[in-house]
Formats: structure tokens, C-alpha cells, sequence
């Protein structure tokens, strides 16, 4: 594992080198936001910037992702039978990822990289890109990943850690892809003071100030916290806006849909949430989850339950905070994580 | 020009060739049979375009698969066909939503797509060499047709010990099957117990009153090696797993197959869990005892 040293005036020509290589992704501010996009020839990532606003899933799962081709013409001679669309796996490179939302696409490829079933679709994106990561210095005060199986300075999903330091960045490689990307930048002076990375980490890491319990999670009986009486407080105010599926870097459910234009069409899939009740309704118009709160309920108990129990590998939650920020009414999932974790049915004498 | 670099050149070349799990086979509707005097309920038969796809769909009873109508979407139905009956596979599909009323207008000769099979099963190893109840009610009856004519196959039949069918529907005519049910009504080796909430005919000669109530009169006394599989609408659950308590079935010998809105059908797009399981892939087929650790969301 080497540690490059890259003085930040060397920085612009390398990212400028890597675009040879790979079709590079970065943080751009885009009216008063940061966002994920491609970069242009001579477009640097913003390396000053604290987190995008949406997390970067959609560069592996798009929100709208066509699937299949068709013809509904029943003078051609493949008609009504579904062509697979090709993809875009050129190789990628998302510089400036932070490390929470590149850990995140490791719990995800949980689901879509089963022992039974595989996605194409996800797995040839996903694999097409290098993850360079860029360590967070100053944490936000809503980031609670060192609590929820990361860290600001997490390397698990990464492929290149980059630190900040002043007048030069810190780049460690991590994995094969990483070295053929800092090879491609022509970074090649190796740092004398690696360990220093080290001593950034447990400095950021002690910029955490919020937490979760999540111990308990795993042993607590599914009905008993399903049945638990804190869910009509905390969906009381819910508006089912579904800000925080969107938002979120481990959130992955998805519609699938046919959409025609003439006699030509595409069948699509598209991001869903678990906020909206047509995500469950049945033909019959019976809805397991009709009532706002047995929604709310299913977001939490899949993150911090169904998933925990499911995988045995830590929460469905990176800690990233967006859903907190970003909630407009101010539901704030460390509360709810900490009220399931605790949750003591015997103890339970009154509803919150 | 983009040159790719050495680790990028590797990562295509060990590269993908997983089977995409969401390409249906193509197949042609051979043959559509209206099965209920209310006509809302229709029999297909398709025939795969490919043959060789044919072995592909290798399937068991109690399976289901996507029925794939072009430029309409999917719609999850289990299969009605049996493992035993080749060269084709049969769905019987009620009209309720757009792509199921599409296909009832669809015709024979067209093309479209079936993907699967998908889910679990009925536990044909764990059944084997025992009693089996079949409790079912409405048009909830196609995975249990399929059961039926499995074990009633020659090369199966001895697998199996008594076999007890308890189907109700609401009239006569709204019986699944008709034909099939009249041939195994005449055999000795099924006991037949066909039951409709009324009958305004005077020659309807099997039995009148809910599926609960003829459970009661007419399944055998429960064991350990006896295990009662049911399918059908909520109504009819909640009413029989009473009288089967009563009756004395353990719950892990009681054997249910769920229902829920489905997309994907492979436990990836989200909707269709019961607690952490899938109804899609690790279902539809639960047993009452598991049902009973897991939320009631279905």
C-alpha cells in the first residue's frame, strides 16, 4: 500500500491526465449545492466542498435506467420480445467521493450482488468506476458514520483515500484500480510522513459529535420492536415526501416500468420509496402498508432491523446525515435508532 | 481517443456475462380458456418460442413466474401447470389491473414474454411420504392444480400418502378447473371435497357452506405426518387456521403462500418484504409457524 504526496499545484494537470483514461466524475457546486457530474476537459472537482447534497448513488443506479428495447410493429420480425440495452462501461472515476457515500455502494452491492441473483445493471456500472475518496477533515454536525460502521476517513469502498493537508493532498492507494489511476494522474512522489494520514484520521474521527447505539439491534425480536409504541410518534409528522429514500446513498428501491412511443418503447426502472403507498398496493386495492405509519416504520425497521438481522454486517446507514438535514419536518434517525436500540418491552409503561 | 489503463482493460476483461435475471423468454399464447361464468378469469397456455427455453424454466409446483406483456409491464401469477405436463406452461390470471386486462384481450398467436420461475416451492421433500390437505378457496387454486396434478402423476403418485382436496369457491360456475375436478372426483386415489358458498342448482351433488366449515367436517385428523397446504383469499385464511388448531395442526405443518405487490421479482426492487424476507424469492411458500415471527404486512 503506497502513500503518494501530491502538491496541489501538480493537482490540476493530473486530474486534466486522468480524463485520458477515465471519464471523470466531481463535486461541482451548482446554484447554492454541490453535485456529482462529469467533468469537462479543464473542469477541476471542487475539492473545497463538504457533501453533495444528493448522494452520488445515481451514478450507479441511475434514477431512470432503461433496461430493454421493443417494437410493438408486428410487421417486424422481432416484435413484442425485449432487446437488452447496452451499457456505458467505459471506465469511470468519481474523485472526491467521500467515504461514507463509497461505503455505502458496498452495503447495497449486498443486495444486488446476491449468491442467487446478480444485476447487470448495477454490477457493470458499479464496476466500472474508481472510487477516489477524499477524507473529511471537518465533519458536519449531523454525520454520525464513525457510530454507524464508518468513518471520515474509511477506506472500505475505496479505491484512492485522499487527504487534505494544507498545500499538498495525501493519496493512499488502496487496491489495484487505484494505483492505475494515480499512475494515469502521474502522481509518483511517495510521501516520507505516511503516518500521518493516521494522525488526520483520529483527529477528524474526534470531530464526530453525534452517535448511535446500534448493539442491541440485531437480538431484539422483530415483532417486538415492530409492535413497539414510539412509531405513531415519530410518523406523526411524516409527510411522506420521500426525501430521505432519495437522498440517501444506501436507500435502492425501484419501479420498473413500460413506457411506448409510437410502437417503439422501453421498459424502465426507476427510483421508487418505500414512503409512497402505491410502492405496496395490490391489484385489489388491499395495501399492507396503506397507513403512513406502517411506512415509516418499514424505512427504519428495514435500515436498522431487517437489514441487521438479514446480513449480520451492521446497519443499512452510513451516517452521512442527509435525510436529517434534508427532512422537513425534522425526522432525525439517530433519535429513532437509539429509541430501537433501547426499546425494553417490559419496561415500556406509557407510549412517548 | 480514451486510452483505458491496465486495471480498468482487466476489470472488462474478467468481465460480466451474468445472465440478466429480468430478460423474459419469449413465448406465444397457444391457447386461452375462459375459466368462470363471471369471465374474469382466464386460462393461458404459451408455448416458448425457443424450445430449449422450455428446460430452462425448469420449474416446481408452487412457483411462480413474471408474465411479461410488452409495452404493459409485469404482473407476478403463479403457475398453474405442472412440472409433469410438458410443452407448455398454463397461468390462469384474473382481471384486475392493466396489464392482467390487457392480456384478457390479448388472442391466441401473441407474443410475449414469461420470466422465471421464480420463489420457492411447496416442500415436496418434506411432504414426501406423508398425508397432504390441499385447502383452497376462490381462484387462489392454480399453484394447488399444479400440486394436485404433480402428485397424481404416476411417477409420483406413491410418493405420497393420502391426498385430501378441500377447493370452494361461491357458485358452481365459479369453480377453476371444472373438468379436472369432475375426472378426480371419479379417482380412488384423491379424496375430492368441492364445496360452493351456494348453489341455486338442484343438481350440484358435492357440498354447500364455507371452506372453514367443510375443513372441519371433512380434513383428516392431524399428525405428524400430516401437513395441510393452504391458498386463498384473507377471508378464508383467517377463518380455516382456527379450525386447524382446533384440529391440532402444528404450525409448522401448516403451509401458506403469500401474495404482495412485486416488481422485480428477485428481492432486489424492495416491495414485497414481509419483515426481512422477500415474499418474491424467499416465498411466496412459508409455513404458519415462520408467519407467525414475521410482521403482518402481506
Amino acid at each position: 500500500m503506497k502513500v503518494f504526496t501530491i502538491d496541489k499545484k501538480d493537482w490540476d494537470a493530473g486530474i486534466e491526465r486522468t480524463k485520458l483514461s477515465y471519464q471523470v466524475f466531481g463535486p461541482v457546486k451548482e446554484k447554492e449545492w454541490h453535485c456529482f457530474k462529469a467533468l469537462d476537459k479543464d473542469e477541476q472537482p471542487d475539492m473545497t466542498y463538504s457533501n453533495t447534497r444528493l448522494s452520488p448513488k445515481f451514478l450507479v443506479q441511475p434514477q431512470t435506467e432503461p433496461m430493454f428495447t421493443y417494437t410493438l410493429d408486428e410487421s417486424q420480425p422481432d416484435h413484442h420480445i425485449l432487446k437488452e440495452v447496452n451499457k456505458d462501461t467505459s471506465p469511470k472515476a468519481m474523485v472526491g467521493i467521500r467515504p461514507c457515500d463509497a461505503s455505502a455502494f458496498l452495503l447495497v452491492k449486498r443486495n444486488f450482488d446476491a449468491p442467487q441473483y446478480q444485476d447487470p445493471y448495477w454490477l457493470k456500472a458499479y464496476n466500472a468506476i474508481t472510487f477516489v475518496g477524499f477524507a473529511c477533515n471537518d465533519p458536519c454536525s449531523t454525520c454520525f458514520c464513525t457510530s454507524a460502521g464508518c468513518g471520515p476517513f474509511h477506506e472500505a469502498g475505496l479505491d484512492v483515500l485522499l487527504a487534505d493537508d494544507g498545500d499538498r493532498f495525501l493519496a493512499k492507494s488502496l487496491t489495484d484500480k487505484g494505483d492505475a489511476f494515480l499512475a494515469a494522474a502521474g502522481w509518483k512522489v511517495q510521501a516520507d510522513d505516511a503516518g500521518k494520514i493516521e494522525a488526520m484520521k483520529q483527529a477528524a474521527e474526534s470531530k464526530i459529535g453525534s452517535h448511535v447505539s446500534t448493539g442491541n439491534l440485531k437480538a431484539k425480536e422483530t415483532t417486538q420492536i415492530y409492535d413497539a409504541p414510539f412509531w405513531e410518534d415519530t410518523a406523526f409528522s411524516c409527510i411522506n415526501c420521500g426525501t430521505c429514500t432519495y437522498s440517501c446513498p444506501t436507500c435502492w428501491c425501484f419501479d420498473i416500468q413500460d413506457e411506448n412511443r409510437g410502437n417503439s418503447g422501453v421498459r424502465l426502472r426507476n427510483w421508487d420509496s418505500c414512503m409512497f403507498p402505491l410502492f405496496t398496493i395490490h391489484g385489489t386495492g388491499h395495501n399492507p402498508r396503506g397507513a403512513k405509519v406502517q411506512r415509516v416504520r418499514q424505512r427504519f425497521m428495514h435500515k436498522l432491523k431487517y437489514y441487521v438481522e438479514k446480513y449480520d454486517n451492521g446497519i443499512q446507514c452510513v451516517g452521512c446525515g442527509r435525510c436529517i438535514r434534508l427532512c422537513p419536518v425534522n425526522i432525525d434517525i439517530r433519535r429513532v435508532c437509539n429509541l430501537m436500540n433501547d426499546y425494553d418491552p417490559a419496561a415500556c409503561v406509557c407510549p412517548a | 481517443m480514451i486510452q483505458q489503463p491496465a486495471s480498468a482493460r482487466l476489470s472488462q476483461k474478467r468481465g460480466f456475462t451474468v445472465q440478466n435475471p429480468y430478460l423474459p423468454y419469449p413465448v406465444r399464447i397457444d391457447e386461452i380458456i375462459t375459466e368462470t361464468e363471471d369471465k374474469n378469469l382466464k386460462t393461458f397456455k404459451f408455448v416458448f418460442l425457443d424450445p430449449k427455453d422450455e428446460d430452462r424454466f425448469a420449474y416446481k409446483a408452487g412457483q411462480f413466474a413474471e408474465l411479461s406483456v410488452t409495452g404493459k409491464g409485469e404482473i407476478p401469477i403463479g403457475i398453474a401447470s405442472s412440472p409433469t405436463e410438458k410443452g407448455f406452461i398454463k397461468f390462469t390470471v384474473n382481471k384486475v389491473g392493466l396489464v392482467s386486462t390487457y392480456l384478457h384481450s390479448m388472442k391466441v398467436g401473441d407474443i410475449m414474454g414469461l420470466r422465471g420461475p421464480l420463489g420457492n416451492s411447496y416442500p415436496w421433500e418434506t411432504m414426501e411420504g406423508k398425508n397432504v390437505v390441499i385447502i383452497g378457496g376462490g381462484f387462489a387454486f392454480t399453484t394447488l392444480r399444479s400440486s394436485i396434478v404433480y402428485m397424481l402423476d404416476p411417477a409420483n403418485r406413491s410418493r405420497f400418502k393420502d391426498i385430501n382436496v378441500i377447493y370452494g369457491a361461491r357458485s358452481p360456475g365459479m369453480l377453476l378447473y371444472r373438468d379436472e375436478l369432475a375426472a378426480w372426483e371419479r379417482r380412488d386415489d384423491i379424496n375430492m371435497h368441492i364445496t360452493v358458498d351456494a348453489a341455486s342448482d338442484p343438481g350440484w351433488k358435492y357440498n354447500v357452506g364455507f371452506v372453514p366449515t367443510i375443513t372441519e367436517q371433512k380434513a383428516p385428523v392431524a399428525g405428524d405426518d400430516t401437513y395441510a397446504i393452504i391458498c386463498g383469499p384473507p377471508i378464508m385464511i383467517k377463518f380455516t387456521q382456527p379450525v386447524l388448531d382446533k384440529m391440532g395442526y402444528a404450525h409448522d405443518h401448516i403451509i401458506m403462500s403469500l401474495e404482495n405487490r412485486m416488481k422485480c421479482g428477485i428481492g432486489m426492487c424492495g416491495r414485497c418484504n414481509v419483515g426481512k424476507e422477500f415474499v418474491c424469492k424467499d416465498g411466496p411458500v412459508f409455513t404458519l409457524a415462520q408467519l407467525t415471527t414475521m410482521p403482518k404486512e402481506y
